[in-house]
């Protein structure tokens, strides 16, 4: 009896020290600190809340960028993946048909679905690749788009940690301003 | 396999060498009740906390009522998180209006929180409150892990005490634990974490207007500050359904770096600590050395089956459910630890590993996570294969097996095996219940050998509390919310009671002094010896589950079969 009241003290205390005081200092310091990363990443065109930099979010036009595949199509709430093995011949089919849709010689990341469904970023590879169909698509010359494609590749963060990447929403935007 | 990649890997194992031996020295104080550099701050906050839970520090309690105030905090905040659950849609803080979660997935959840497994049957950002979030599940995050170091501190202590009845307090060992070890550390990693783009508030979620003019509904909530202890106190259990792969849960390769880095740091610190209180440091490199050992040749074996092309796709990047950020390289380091560590994070969707990367992230759960493995148990796990271990040697030179001056007898030896055998019980026994139950089978993403390794991967994971999924296979089922609930509690429980029955054990007896006679378990030749122990248990009891799961899918693949 003396344990099972200690241990319904013990809870209460460490909930407020753990679950209350700890993530409303965390929260506070955050909105304080870094209310831009600590809110989503928000992404505006003037007023207009257009996304986060770190979602993806869906393009299907011959005018702009396209992200990785989503096993989810893109949703968010819940976001997910093909979670689709090596020997899968559901997933073999999904990477054959993306083949066929895109020209032949697809980077990789482009036929395959991202781990979360949403990966903003798409490899420097895949941003080439498409480089000649925005191109075509927008009346620009190709060279104009690469040199966007190059200004808007992240180097590996500290130089050594991670992938070259390219954001595709904020490549788009980009686009956009040209 | 290019120099970046190489250059990560070497600054991922130097920072964890680096940080073991402090950390596990600064562990080895607070947990003997000594004064640190944090304590003119949290010295009157722990006195605070003892006044209100109402319990003397000082007084001493044995293995029976150690295990018995252990097992009342955890079933009672198993009972509160449960309640929690499935009143949800009663509680505030729930901006998103979800209702409160039907009886098997609260049961599931509940006992996957508290015995440090986090096994996911549900997406957070669809299935729960931040008050759920944060008040249960985060509230479980901590003491789960605080248990797990209390429950190795009384094993040690049951080694380093002489002829005694008592292994410390465990309420102390609990408040200790939170107050020094896993508060500190996670207020330092969750605001790094906000630095980089995890969400951090309670806000609703919100609404955007795509380029393209679609709706994007953003979710958000307080996720860095549960994402921190996920990691420090080997959880894994995500904010956002798709984990650590999502991008508002790990944003960006340094995020990840830090987070794989915070899966280990504690096991692997441990270690250290275990050397410190034993007396002699090198007991504890001794162990780090053959877990590290393990966690290479994991590693090395995932690394080069990924690296290989898919002969069925002709992909020489395995991409699929993966993250362009993190790459093959981080991917895969990232699977290796969170198995070996009873983590269970994933920053890539383990089902669509190559067979023989999948066939490793089973078999480190399969060895019962003692590479590394959780806050605590990886340890007590660890101490359980190093008793084997010198029982055999002594059986093979004739003499009575000792460890760190202490007899090991038949006893010991019997409740040790009980511990190795009852994880891969419920592994192999649950997996082939799954095999024979219709409705089971209905749950698979997969056809062929990686259908079976689905159930496998999922009855590994829960007995052995790692958390982690080959998440194709539907797990939101009345059969697996129950099946690998219970697989979870006994996998927790039926190890820790014998852990602490043997430490009121060997607390009890005298030490013996090293003489010229004691097999060394100091040294080159007992980390080869206890590897041997490992391997040999953990490949005999499971090879052939194996051979039919991950080895049969990778022939097969080989020949370009597809399923």
């Amino acid at each position: 009896m003396k344990t099972l009241l200690a241990s319904l003290r013990a809870i209460l205390v460490l909930t407020a020290l753990t679950s209350i005081a700890y993530p409303l200092v965390i929260t506070a310091v955050a909105q304080l600190a870094f209310p831009a990363s600590a809110n989503g990443s928000l992404v505006k065109n003037g007023d207009q809340l257009v996304g986060s930099s770190l979602l993806a979010q869906k393009f299907t036009t011959p005018q702009s960028f396209w992200p990785r595949p989503s096993a989810a199509g893109y949703g968010t709430v819940p976001s997910g993946a093909s979670n689709q093995g090596y020997t899968s011949r559901k997933n073999l089919d999904a990477i054959n048909e993306r083949r066929t849709a895109l020209v032949a010689g697809a980077p990789a990341d482009l036929l395959t679905a991202s781990g979360s469904g949403l990966d903003p970023d798409i490899s420097p590879a895949a941003a080439r690749f498409q480089a000649p169909r925005v191109a075509q698509a927008r009346d620009l010359p190709v060279a104009t788009i690469l040199k966007l494609i190059e200004a808007n590749t992240q180097p590996p963060q500290l130089g050594f940690l991670g992938e070259r990447r390219v954001n595709v929403l904020m490549l788009n935007r980009a686009l956009d301003r040209l | 396999m290019n120099p970046t990649d190489w250059l990560q890997l070497a600054a991922f194992l130097a920072a964890l060498i680096v940080l073991t031996p402090p950390l596990g020295a600064f562990m080895a104080r607070v947990l003997q009740g000594e004064r640190t550099f944090l304590h003119p701050v949290l010295a009157p906050l722990e006195r605070l906390t003892y006044r209100l839970i109402g319990i003397d520090p000082t007084r001493e309690m044995t293995w029976v009522g150690y295990t018995a105030a252990l097992l009342t905090f955890n079933l009672l905040g198993f009972g509160v998180l449960l309640a929690i659950l499935l009143a949800q849609g009663a509680l505030p803080l729930n901006p998103q209006g979800l209702p409160g979660l039907k009886l098997p997935l609260a049961f599931n959840t509940a006992v996957s929180f508290m015995t440090n497994t986090n096994w996911q049957a549900y997406s957070g950002e669809a299935a729960l409150s931040y008050f759920s979030q944060t008040i249960g599940l985060n509230f479980q995050n901590f003491v789960s892990a605080a248990t797990g170091l209390a429950a190795l501190v009384a094993v040690i202590r049951g080694f380093t005490r002489r002829s005694t009845a008592t292994l410390g307090n465990f309420w102390a060992d609990l408040v200790r634990s939170t107050l020094y070890i896993l508060l500190p550390l996670s207020l330092v990693l969750a605001l790094v974490l906000v630095s980089q783009g995890v969400v951090q508030n309670f806000s609703g979620y919100v609404t955007a207007k795509t380029l393209e003019g679609a709706e994007q509904v953003l979710p958000q909530g307080p996720a860095a500050s549960q994402i921190a202890i996920k990691q420090l106190g080997t959880n894994g259990g995500g904010f956002f359904g798709v984990n650590s792969a999502h991008p508002f849960e790990n944003p960006t390769p340094l995020s990840n770096f830090l987070q794989l880095l915070a899966i280990l740091l504690i096991p692997a610190a441990l270690t250290a600590t275990f050397g410190v209180m034993v007396g002699d440091r090198r007991q504890g490199w001794v162990l780090f050395a053959a877990m590290l050992t393990l966690l290479l040749a994991g590693f090395g074996a995932s690394w080069w089956a990924e690296a290989q092309t898919n002969p069925l796709t002709q992909l020489a990047a395995n991409m699929e459910g993966k993250e362009q950020r993190f790459g093959v390289m981080n991917s895969v380091l990232w699977s290796t630890a969170t198995t070996a560590a009873s983590n269970g994070s994933v920053n890539a969707m383990h089902d669509s590993l190559s067979p023989l990367a999948g066939g490793v992230a089973l078999f480190n759960m399969m060895l019962g996570e003692i590479i590394f493995g959780g806050v605590g148990c990886g340890l007590y796990g660890m101490l359980m294969y190093v008793l084997l271990t010198v029982f055999i040697a002594g059986l093979m030179v004739g003499r009575t097996p000792e460890y760190l001056g202490k007899k090991i007898e038949a006893r010991e030896m019997r409740l040790a095996i009980l511990v190795l055998l009852v994880p891969s019980a419920l592994t192999l026994l649950g997996a082939a219940a799954a095999c024979l139950t219709p409705t089971a089978l209905a749950s698979l993403a997969n056809n062929g050998p990686h259908g079976f390794s689905e159930i496998l991967y999922a009855f590994a994971s829960a007995a052995n509390n790692n958390g982690s999924a080959f998440a194709g296979l539907t797990v939101d089922t009345p059969f697996y919310n129950y099946a690998l609930g219970v697989a979870m509690f006994l996998g927790r429980f039926v190890c820790l009671i014998p852990v602490l029955t043997i430490a009121g054990s060997v607390a009890a007896k005298k030490t013996a002094p090293f003489s010229a006679g004691t097999f060394p378990t100091t040294g080159a030749i007992f980390v080869a010896l206890l590897l041997g122990v490992i391997l040999v248990v953990g490949a005999l009891t499971h090879l052939p589950a194996l051979a039919l799961g991950p080895i049969a899918e990778h022939l097969l693949m080989l020949q370009g079969r597809s399923f």
